[in-house]
């Protein structure tokens, strides 16, 4: 069982028999009193999302899910189609269910498909992908001060925030749990 | 290895809050209170239910200055404030850290009231242009801000009265969620009396017994201060500690010591009121932060 500590973004609960994820999440505590835990959660199966507060005490079932090791293969008008990489079987996700993921998808990309009962419901990537720049505005002389950000649009179509010394062609990775620029590949 | 810019992107808002934390000094010193510093390591803090301190080598560090900054005052200390660190045990949200700075300042010879003037001054003081822009809302801090006192927040806010709330578990819940979030969007707001078994360390209401002296700052739903018209009478102290306490052990906390050396002086002080006001929220404020970590060098995931 889980307890209002282990609450966090990304963790999977059963909540009345359905696997739920918290999408995002805030502690609070008002002034001297007790602390509450804000959670936007997401049913993995409807995709339907909520908010719930919980309070310190209360406990949560872990979600009973598998993840199977499988291969992107392709996308078409009924989704992203991914292959277990030992039994041939294929499972098809739909295109709300990867969210941004779908940026990072890269093709034969080696991921774990997360089951319900036979059913795949959510993908994890390799926590970093290399996407190379395809648009982002050259860096402006005499702008030198460190931390400074430029936006650039990935090959995928992905658009990001990234130090102004990126250029277009650069191979860039991202972290793909954040979204968020990691660093420069050299080549 | 790049360096890291995420650190780097902190600069500007970095450089803001040091001279926050500057102008704070200079407001405290132009207007006579003494800077002090007490020990982040003490044998066991003021008891409360939900606040949880870091054990340190048999003792804890402190979640607050106040019981060493309230033995000043019993010294004769008439004016004093402290900026320092303070740590919580298991807080981390957007406005959370376990980790934190803390402004608390004591005036003896006062009640509550002035400290909500001294808010006043000091927000001047810091936002010469009186007003700030958080959340892309522009808030006026021209003095005099609204007081709203607890009850009527519940009779606005919330559809039960507060002592209603409080039998039921639920206050908390509906200041965090319901009250808090409205509060001092136009002006700040001070939120101020609320039920006595919620302030241990603040004195009744001479008037109204059910209601202790105590105030809340909000600016733009953030909570920012809380203040008392400090307790002073050694016996109630005594009392209300050993209740807390209880309340505590019941619920599986480590035990503190009772702080025998502050009771003890605590008949010594004269009447008093004392606040803490978290910078790490105010520089938010003022640099249009809507997280902590952005007005935070390393928060303890970046160690």
């Amino acid at each position: 069982m889980y307890s209002c500590g282990d609450l966090k973004k990304g963790l999977k609960l059963m909540i009345d028999g359905e696997p739920h994820v918290i999408v995002s999440f805030d502690f609070t505590k008002p002034g001297k009193g007790q602390a509450l835990y804000k959670c936007k959660l997401r049913n993995m199966i409807t995709g339907s999302l909520f908010d719930r507060t919980y309070r310190s005490g209360e406990s949560f079932e872990p979600a009973s899910l598998e993840d199977r090791d499988m291969q992107f293969l392709y996308k078409d008008e009924s989704g992203y189609v991914f292959m277990d990489s030992k039994s041939y079987e294929q499972v098809t996700l739909p295109e709300e269910t990867l969210g941004d993921d779908k940026y990072f998808l890269k093709d034969n990309m080696e991921v774990d498909i997360l089951m319900f009962n036979d059913r795949g419901i959510g993908v994890t990537l390799p926590n970093f992908v290399n996407l190379r720049v395809t648009q982002s505005d050259p860096w402006v002389k005499g702008d030198t001060a460190a931390g400074n950000n430029k936006p650039a649009t990935v090959e995928s179509g992905y658009t990001l925030a990234v130090p102004s010394f990126v250029e277009e062609g650069d191979l860039i990775q991202i972290d793909t749990r954040t979204g968020q620029y990691a660093t420069r590949v050299k080549e | 290895m790049e360096i890291n810019w995420a650190l780097a992107r902190k600069m500007e808002k970095l450089a803001k809050r040091a001279r926050i934390v500057q102008a704070i000094r200079a407001f405290f010193v132009a207007n006579d209170f003494l800077e002090v510093e007490t020990p982040h390591r003490i044998p066991g803090n003021a008891p409360e239910l939900h606040i949880d301190a870091v054990p340190s080598a048999g003792w804890f560090l402190h979640t607050s200055p106040e019981l060493c900054m309230k033995r000043l005052l019993a010294a004769g200390f008439p004016k004093i404030f402290q900026i320092c660190r303070c740590w919580r045990e298991g807080e981390r949200g957007s406005r959370h850290l376990p980790e934190y700075t803390m402004l608390e300042w004591y005036r003896a010879g006062a009640d509550y009231r002035q400290l909500m003037v001294d808010c006043e001054e000091l927000l001047a003081a810091l936002a010469p242009e009186r007003n700030l822009l958080w959340q892309n809302r522009r808030i006026d801090l021209t003095p005099p801000w609204p007081r709203l006192s607890v009850a009527e927040a519940f009779a606005r806010f919330a559809g039960v009265t507060a002592e209603v709330a409080l039998a039921a578990d639920r206050f908390d819940e509906i200041v965090a969620l319901e009250i808090e979030p409205r509060l001092g969007w136009e002006k700040p707001v001070i939120l101020f009396d609320y039920p006595a078994p919620l302030a241990a360390l603040a004195r009744r209401k001479a008037e109204n017994p059910a209601v202790a002296e105590r105030f809340e700052l909000y600016i733009g739903g953030l909570e920012l201060a809380n203040a008392f018209s400090e307790l002073t009478d050694p016996r109630e102290q005594r009392e209300r500690f050993a209740a807390e306490e209880a309340a505590r052990r019941a619920a599986g906390k480590a035990p503190y010591p009772v702080p025998e050396p502050f009771l003890q002086e605590l008949g010594h002080m004269p009447e008093a009121a004392g606040i803490a006001l978290g910078v790490d929220r105010l520089a938010m404020l003022l640099t249009g932060s809507t997280t902590i970590d952005e007005v935070t060098a390393f928060t303890s995931e970046d160690l």
